[in-house]
């Protein structure tokens, strides 16, 4: 008996230890970012930092270091991919979970996983050399390396997860939700829009953010397939640059312990705080939405 | 338990081996222009030197450099000089850079096949890289706008044209790509692209044009293919591609650098494009002791 307990115990700690390791990490990470950014505002006026769209840090004339045509770009890539993804993702789910056969379903949903395990470079190099010629074509502009060629892609890295997710908040619906409201007279169709999708909303939702996650913190896809330049963009088919791909492009050859350096921790900070507070507001909305809705 | 502890023992061994394997290996980092050509000094040096191993990878000048004063490289390759800026921070770590030619580079101007524009002054160049001149028409050529395209700033050619052409800031609607061969490509693809790119990156590239530049209106328009003109200074945007080494070479760094510059090693540099160095840096890298 007490070599059971002994057991429980340490299990029990064993457990609690892994919990404090993944919270201690998100702080610890927290803390080096603040550590390497805060250095940088105290050449960069935090205005200037936050509103300027001139980051040149490299300049002939005089360093520069404003992030907002970065934002600006970061969020034009991303809401253009979840323009795309949305829509399709929570349509192959609701086909996935309530029209296909069960064969179908389970040869198409790993397919659709698979799609995730492509590395971000191919999904580039595809940018580059298939989807930005076809976006060129299509706009009748000279080249397809802009916000939609980035979009497009992204929203490609941004199915599986939305696919994957919805798909199964839809088949988690209780089945006698459905069947209610057939037994009411609703068709199959009524029954998918008006009661399936609403109480697997909550579901969907967390599917669509965690594919916003991976949209906003991609690197290496737009690094390749935007053109990245730092110009503040005007319309969909300009060229774009990242916060990622600014920190991408310019952390390798920084020298330490330099403005330039800690201003790339200070993106990364922002990026980190925009991650973190996109998380949070989907959590209220969930938490929200639990209550409303729970069954 | 048993399993366990030789798995650990395994892993510590492929640990060992390989800090020992990295002990002996030569590290090369630096310059997209000079990667290829250093790739294949490197695979004939190792043919002919069996036991002797060279690793080189990319990144860009400025990662070069960065390396070499972090002590994370034997050799950077650098097609561009050391900031002073950098000779203080690699100073500052007790890293003293000495600087060797390996290769000339006529930094050649590119654009799309199809472009009838076929000369250029640096002047111009200037302008055009600025942003001040944005439609092929004003240089006597379509009526389309122009798509800058160039390198991003860890590239040392980057900062070379900056320096020696624009003489100012790139326009911001520049598109900043990763190296010389997907430069290549995008000029390929886009009919009203312009960029730069070291001269070995064109020899064999088809689709695209090399423009002819000329100092200014009044001098001869020259082109980087030309290995006279290169020489000789007549094309006016030719620039030595070198490497940098801690304090003065020895041993393998300096059995390599030797074969470098060796004629063996300057008709490699001729095979993959570039130019051999002229006398006036064969001079220089006698000071370095080659």
């Amino acid at each position: 008996m007490n070599k059971r307990k002994f057991q429980d115990k340490l299990i029990e700690y064993i457990f609690m230890l892994n919990g404090v390791i993944v919270v201690a990490a998100l702080i610890a990470i927290f803390l080096l970012l603040l550590k390497n950014a805060l250095p940088a505002f105290k050449e960069i006026r935090v205005v200037e930092f936050l509103f300027s769209a001139r980051w040149n840090p490299t300049s002939y004339y005089e360093e520069t270091y404003g992030i907002l045509a970065m934002v600006v770009s970061t969020f034009m890539v991303t809401i253009g991919a979840l323009v795309i993804a949305i829509p399709l993702g929570i349509g192959t789910a609701a086909y996935l979970s309530d029209v296909a056969s069960p064969r179908v379903r389970e040869i198409a949903k790993p397919v659709v996983e698979i799609l995730a395990g492509i590395p971000s470079v191919v999904i580039g190099f595809l940018g580059i050399v298939l989807v930005g010629p076809a976006i060129a074509k299509l706009t009748g502009q000279y080249n397809g390396l802009n916000a939609i060629n980035g979009s497009v892609l992204l929203a490609i890295m941004a199915l599986p997860t939305i696919v994957s997710l919805s798909e199964d908040a839809l088949s988690s619906v209780p089945k006698v939700f459905g069947e209610a409201s057939l037994a009411l007279g609703a068709n199959p169709w009524q029954t998918l829009l008006r009661v399936k999708i609403p109480a697997a909303s909550s579901g969907i939702l967390a599917a669509c953010m965690l594919g916003m996650g991976r949209a906003i913190g991609e690197t290496m896809t737009v690094l390749m397939a935007t053109g990245n330049a730092p110009a503040m963009p005007a319309a969909l088919t300009d060229s774009i640059r990242t916060m990622t791909a600014t920190v991408a492009i310019e952390l390798g050859e920084v020298a330490y312990d330099t403005t330039h350096y800690y201003a790339l921790f200070a993106i990364g900070l922002v990026l980190f705080v925009i991650t973190f507070v996109i998380n949070m507001i989907s959590d209220i909305v969930l938490q929200n939405y639990k209550k409303k809705t729970s069954y | 338990m048993k399993k366990l502890s030789i798995l650990f023992f395994l892993a510590l061994a492929i640990l060992f081996s390989s800090g020992i394997a990295s002990a002996e290996m030569l590290q090369i980092k630096g310059s997209d222009t000079l990667i290829n050509l250093v790739q294949r000094l490197a695979e004939v040096y190792m043919q002919k030197n069996p036991g002797k191993e060279i690793a080189i990878t990319g990144g860009g000048s400025g990662t070069g450099i960065a390396a070499l004063i972090n002590k994370k490289c034997d050799i950077a390759n650098a097609s561009r000089g050391m900031q002073q800026k950098e000779v203080a921070s690699a100073n500052a770590v007790g890293v003293n850079p000495t600087r060797i030619a390996v290769a000339m580079d006529g930094l050649s101007v590119i654009v799309n096949g199809n472009n009838k524009v076929a000369q250029l002054t640096v002047d111009q160049l200037g302008k055009i890289f600025r942003g001040e001149v944005r439609n092929w028409s004003e240089l006597g050529g379509a009526n389309m706008p122009i798509t800058l395209y160039g390198r991003q700033s860890n590239s040392g050619t980057y900062v070379f044209f900056m320096e020696e052409v624009l003489k100012g800031d790139y326009s911001s609607k520049m598109k900043q790509m990763n190296g010389n061969a997907q430069i290549v490509e995008a000029i390929k693809a886009d009919p009203s692209g312009i960029s730069y790119v070291g001269v070995g990156y064109v020899k064999k590239a088809d689709g695209v044009a090399v423009v002819m530049v000329a100092r200014n209106a009044n001098s001869v328009y020259a082109s980087p293919l030309n290995a006279a003109d290169v020489d000789n200074g007549v094309y006016p945007i030719a620039r030595p591609l070198n490497q940098y080494v801690d304090g003065t070479p020895t041993g393998d760094v300096k059995d390599f650098l030797t074969f470098e510059l060796s004629p063996e090693g300057q008709a490699i540099v001729e095979e993959e494009g570039f130019f051999p160095l002229p006398k006036e840096y064969q001079d220089f890298n006698k000071k370095a002791g080659l």
